[in-house]
C-alpha cells in the first residue's frame, strides 16, 4: 500500500516538474527556436539570452545536486539516481555533434520540441515524431551491435 | 561581435532559467531522477514496468505548460523558419545523437555542468560547437 502511494507521489512530482520546466521555457524565450538560433549564430547579430538561462538554470542546479550527493536517498524515499559513467567516448562525442547539427538546423532540441508539440504547433509535431524516430533507429543499431 | 540589443531579454532568461532549475531540484529531491528530457523520452521504449508512468507524466507536464501559460496571459512569438523537411531531418539527428551522447541541452548542458562533470562539459561543448557550425554554414555559406 505504501509502495503504491510512493508512485503515485513519483507521477505528480514528475508532472509537476515537467510542467515547471516547460514554463521556464517558454518564459526563457527558449520555446521560439528563433531565438536560439539567434544565440548560435555567432556570426551574425548575436543573442546572448541562451547563456543567460543556462547560467539561471546552473546557477539552481548547483546547489541541488551538492545537496543530492550528501543524500542517499529522495524525500519520497527512493535511491538518488546519478550517471555512474563518466566516459568520454567516440559514442559521447559523435553523438553530442549529430545532435549539434539537428539543433543548429532548426533551432529545437527535445524539451522546446515537447513544449511547441504540446502548443499545437505542427512543426513540433513533426520534431516530436522524428525524434521518436530518431531514437528508436538508435535502439535498432545499438541492439545489432 | 555584434549584440542583438533588440532581442536580448537577459532577465526573462535568466528568470526561465531559474525555474527551470527548481524544475530539476523538484525532480532529484522527491524523484532521485536526472531531468534530462532526451534520457526521460529515451527510457519510455524500455518499456520497464513501473518506470513508465513518472516519465509519461513528466513529459505530460511539459506538453501541457503552454496551455497552462495560456490560462494566465499570451504566449510570446514563437517562429520556425526551417521547412517541414528540414525540421524532420532535425528532429531524426536530435534522437540519434542525444540517445548516443546520452543527453541533450537539459541532460548534459544543465544537470551535467551542474554536478561539474567533465564528460557533460565536453558533450556541451561539442553540440554547442557543431550547432553554431551549422547555423553559420546554412546563413552565411549557403545564404538560405
Amino acid at each position: 500500500m505504501k509502495k503504491h502511494l510512493t508512485h503515485l507521489k513519483t507521477v505528480w512530482f514528475a508532472f509537476a516538474s515537467g510542467l515547471v520546466f516547460g514554463l521556464g521555457l517558454i518564459l526563457a524565450g527558449m520555446a521560439n527556436p528563433a531565438k536560439v538560433l539567434g544565440f548560435l549564430d555567432i556570426a551574425g547579430v548575436w543573442d546572448p539570452s541562451l547563456a543567460f538561462v543556462m547560467a539561471g538554470a546552473i546557477l539552481i542546479g548547483l546547489f541541488t545536486f551538492i545537496v543530492a550527493k550528501k543524500r542517499t536517498q529522495s524525500f519520497l524515499g527512493l535511491p538518488i539516481q546519478l550517471p555512474a559513467t563518466k566516459l568520454i567516448d567516440k559514442r559521447l562525442v559523435l553523438g553530442s555533434a549529430l545532435f549539434g547539427i539537428g539543433w543548429g538546423l532548426a533551432g529545437i532540441c527535445p524539451g522546446p520540441g515537447i513544449v511547441l508539440f504540446g502548443a499545437g504547433q505542427e512543426k513540433g509535431l513533426v520534431f516530436v515524431m522524428a525524434l521518436v524516430i530518431g531514437v528508436l533507429i538508435f535502439k535498432v543499431l545499438d541492439r545489432s551491435r | 561581435m555584434m549584440i542583438d540589443s533588440q532581442n536580448f531579454t537577459p532577465l526573462a532568461a535568466a528568470s526561465g532559467g531559474l525555474l527551470i532549475g527548481v524544475a530539476v531540484a523538484i525532480l532529484l529531491f522527491f524523484n532521485g531522477r536526472i531531468a534530462g528530457i532526451s534520457g526521460i523520452l529515451g527510457g519510455l521504449f524500455n518499456f520497464r514496468k513501473h518506470d513508465v508512468t513518472w516519465r509519461v507524466a513528466f513529459l505530460g507536464g511539459l506538453a501541457l505548460s503552454a496551455a497552462f501559460w495560456r490560462l494566465f496571459a499570451d504566449l510570446p512569438a514563437s517562429q520556425v523558419d526551417a521547412s517541414l523537411g528540414t525540421v524532420f531531418a532535425a528532429g531524426v539527428l536530435v534522437g540519434v545523437g542525444t540517445s548516443y551522447a546520452s543527453g541533450c541541452t537539459s541532460g548534459h548542458g544543465v544537470c551535467g555542468l551542474s554536478r561539474i562533470s567533465p564528460r557533460s562539459l565536453v558533450a556541451t561543448l561539442v553540440f554547442m560547437a557543431t550547432g553554431m557550425a551549422t547555423v553559420f554554414v546554412v546563413r552565411h555559406v549557403l545564404g538560405a
